[in-house]
């Protein structure tokens, strides 16, 4: 089943000015029933178990079930994304617990600023040189053999 | 015909793709834009914040060259690729990546991406050229960057791009595609067109056809819409028989890099041989690249693999011995749980920033690294040009590093007039990884402005050649609603074939006769003749796909792509008479690499009259000295 929705937790995004998970899911899987307004995974033998879905979900009601031709029922991946870090819980089958806490962007979200402060670099449309180089290369002049 | 709006879109560069490689051209291609007053617009069949093979995010950045500091040169970098590749390289697109990578990785920092830095502020290493990241959001915060440059308007979403545009003096002038959500079909004009679309996975059969159908390596989204693109439009394609089978973590296929080359752990077999030392003397016959260090990743596959065929599996990561020698060489009590702890967590990370499933698995099965060995496998075949295979589009060198047979105007250009391609997409210049193929991206893009401000407009492409593909296009859904009464299982129908069925005939053709898992990776011309048989009625009976929804005519049109890389490899593999890299496929017949061979096996396909063509391109270096062996 790899990733699933938690129905009562579910609200399909109601809030929202699009479905979250249908939104990201890189391989178009997630839809939502607006008459249930319910989201299910239309093709779960297609997933990648990326979790894109899961966490972005605002209201934390997707998680995945491991693939059930090779995965052991039982065991237990879940990430809690904010702006700057990510913790994961891992439950294993036996019933152990291991937290993981990540670091996942250094700057504030959107801030991203396409020549990332290095110089613009040669006018010349025919030089090898891209935007933002040399400087961004951190050599004084582009590299050769 | 299904009742969609036309819906058309002009502009001067069109970026096909919304991955790597794109988020590098859009970036470069809205600076020289705004410069030239030109317009740039950008189609992703996904959302960008995590399309793409980096959609999960990455635990390392592959490819960084550290020129500055002095550490390595462009040079060692061309010698690793081509040792790796067995000598098939093109080696002026490697330097010109290597001169460029660095510069998108200090960029990446800048925008956000976490490099772990050691206590003097310098990049920590995975391997040479590998740095080690906090990379759950890489792919965000690469896309954030692109999406800065172009501006949200300029950018279409959840569009699938279908086909090339090509004009009557043979320049590609645009493509045509369809949303997935709504009823309609773009058509968009442009004077020149970047192909980014990624590599292709699900040609072959994975080795899980169960609900784990979807876990394969590279990722189930990626399907060959970039070599359909650059083959449909005409464009010479190269490498198309270098495929890419990963050695990973088994079923999940979870990262082995950071196992080897962080933790230096052993690969052995049941028997705790290592097949690394035990069949070092299978490397002479692949001299000189088997006496290369690194060991070429394909070589490394065979030893293993021909423990497998021995019946010496499982084949296992050992691990627990790596963690324990690591442990061992930190004497003091307190020091080393904090060493072990600090382990436990990377080596985690490693699976949670870019394999989670991996995770899950250890998760499942109960396995502690530091208590037993993880089995390891080689994967199913793919299509990844960008990362240790090699398949894509032939394309232009740069003009100050490339030798003449390998320019033709301008960096990145497929042998078709306005049509560019990089990352995935480009072939011949393997291990590009996540940063070379933006940096690619980058190079193709400012190509690409340069040729729309030398070349001005395209010839346009008559309404009639438009309706006509907007009909061929929507077809499966015409088809579905036409015949769907015919029989009470909407799955059972004599009238069409639904896309998944269309896939699994494909992948079994490619499995049973152009060497997948099922055949130990093995075949001959022969096996391929008669796969090639069988292609061909899959080729007509593609006319009698038929789609639910907007859903599954996105997957009709996926098959129908990788149905023509299949064909591509399967035409390449045999043209090729040797075996060249034996741990990605094992030629029966031609069991031997042969020095006649060391040469690029190209192919091309003529749209006007339907026909094929190979043929060999010389292998020219641009650099002196030989490595310790060409
Ligand atoms: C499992 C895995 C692990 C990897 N690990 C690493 C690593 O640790 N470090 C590293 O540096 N590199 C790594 N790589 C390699 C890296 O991910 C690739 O080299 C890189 O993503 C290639 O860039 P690209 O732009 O060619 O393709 P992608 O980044 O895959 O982008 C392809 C884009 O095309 C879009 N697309 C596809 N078809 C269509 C269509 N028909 N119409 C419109 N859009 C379409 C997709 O939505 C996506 O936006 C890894 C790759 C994989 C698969
Ligand atoms: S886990 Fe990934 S592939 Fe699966 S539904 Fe979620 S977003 Fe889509
Ligand atoms: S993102 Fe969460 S709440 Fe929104 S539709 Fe999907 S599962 Fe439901």
């Amino acid at each position: 089943m790899p990733s699933y929705v938690i129905p009562d937790k579910c609200d399909g995004c109601k809030a929202l000015d699009k479905t979250a998970c249908q939104y990201i899911c890189p391989n178009d899987l997630m839809v939502l029933d607006k008459e249930k307004m319910k989201a299910y995974n239309q093709d779960p033998a297609m997933c990648w178990e990326c979790m894109c879905c899961v966490k972005i979900c605002p209201v934390q009601a997707m998680e995945l079930r491991g693939y059930a031709d090779f995965m052991p029922l039982n065991g237990m991946v879940t990430p809690m994304r904010s702006s700057d870090s990510i913790l994961w819980t891992i439950k294993f089958r036996n019933g152990t617990l291991k937290r993981f806490k990540f670091p996942i962007r250094t700057t504030p979200e959107g801030s991203a600023v396409p020549d990332g402060g290095f110089a613009s670099g040669s006018d010349d449309l025919k030089s090898p040189l891209l935007f933002t180089e040399p400087e961004s290369t951190k050599c004084a002049e582009l590299p050769s053999l | 015909m299904a009742k969609w709006e036309t819906v058309e879109v002009t502009t001067d560069v069109l970026i096909c793709g919304g991955g790597m490689a794109a988020c590098g051209a859009a970036v470069e291609a809205a600076h020289w834009a705004k410069k030239n007053n030109l317009k740039v617009t950008l189609v992703d069949k996904a959302a960008m914040d995590r399309s793409g093979a980096v959609a999960m995010g990455l635990s390392a950045i592959n490819q960084y060259v550290d020129i500055n500091s002095g550490a390595n040169t462009v040079k060692d970098y061309i010698d690793y690729v081509r040792n790796d590749l067995m000598g098939i390289t093109r080696e002026d697109l490697v330097a010109n990546i290597a001169r460029h990578v660095d510069s998108s990785v200090h960029l990446f920092e800048k925008w956000g991406l976490p490099i772990w830095k050691d206590k003097e502020g310098k990049y920590v290493h995975e391997g040479r050229w590998q740095l080690m990241i906090n990379g759950e959001s890489y792919k965000i915060i690469v896309a954030e960057a692109a999406k800065n440059a172009l501006g949200v308007d300029n950018i279409y979403e959840r569009v699938f791009i279908t086909e090339p545009l090509i004009d009557d003096q043979g320049r590609c002038v645009g493509a045509v595609g369809f949303s997935v959500r709504e009823n309609k079909f773009y058509v968009f004009k442009a004077k020149a067109v970047l192909a980014m679309m990624g590599g292709a996975v699900h040609v072959f059969k994975p080795r899980s056809t169960g609900e784990g159908l979807g876990r394969s390596w590279y990722p189930p989204f990626n399907s060959g819409a970039s070599a359909y693109f650059t083959i449909k439009a005409g464009a010479e394609m190269t490498c198309q028989e270098v495929r890419f089978i990963p050695v990973r973590f088994k079923d999940a296929y979870g990262p082995v890099g950071a196992w080897f080359l962080l933790f230096k752990s052993r690969a052995t077999n049941a028997l705790g041989e290592a097949y690394m030392q035990t069949r070092r003397d299978e490397l002479d016959k692949w001299k000189p690249y088997g006496l290369v260090k690194p060991v070429p990743a394909n070589l490394r596959n065979w030893l293993m693999m021909l423990d497998v065929m021995e019946g010496k599996g499982p084949i296992y990561m050992r691990t627990e011995e790596a963690l324990q020698r690591i442990s061992e060489e930190v004497p003091d009590e307190k020091e080393r749980k904090k060493k072990l702890k600090e382990l436990e967590s990377e080596a985690w990370e490693d699976f949670l920033d870019m394999t989670i499933s991996q995770a899950l698995l250890w998760a499942s099965t109960n396995t502690f690294p530091e208590e037993k060995p993880s089995e390891i496998a080689a994967c199913e075949p793919y299509f990844i040009g960008s990362h240790s295979g090699a398949s894509g589009a032939w394309v232009s060198g740069p003009e100050d590093l490339a030798p003449k047979e390998y320019f033709w105007g301008y960096p990145n250009m497929t042998t078709v007039q306005g049509l560019f391609a990089a990352g995935d997409a480009s072939g011949a210049s393997s291990h590009k990884f996540s940063s070379g193929s933006h940096a690619e991206g980058r190079i193709a893009a400012k190509g690409a402005i340069s040729f729309v401000a030398d070349n001005g407009d395209g010839g346009d492409v008559p309404d009639a050649k438009i309706e006509e593909l907007k009909e061929r296009i929507l077809r499966p859904l015409d088809l579905f609603e036409q015949n769907q009464n015919a029989s009470t299982d909407p799955d059972v129908n004599p009238n069409y074939i639904r896309p998944k069925q269309f896939m699994f005939r494909l992948q079994k053709i490619m499995d049973e006769y152009a060497g997948g898992v099922s055949t130990n990776f093995t075949t001959s011309e022969k096996m391929l003749e008669k796969g090639l048989e069988l292609l061909e009625f899959l080729r007509e009976d593609a006319e009698k796909l038929g789609a639910e929804n907007h859903h599954e005519l996105l997957r009709c049109w996926e098959n129908v792509h990788r149905m023509w890389q299949a064909e591509a490899h399967m035409r390449t593999i045999m043209f090729r008479e040797e075996t060249r890299w034996p741990g990605y496929y094992f030629r029966a017949d031609k069991p031997e690499m042969k020095d006649d061979w060391k040469v690029f096996a190209n192919c091309k396909y003529d749209p006007k009259a339907n026909e094929w063509s190979m043929m060999k391109r010389d292998i020219i270096s641009i650099t002196e000295s030989a490595p310790a062996m060409a």
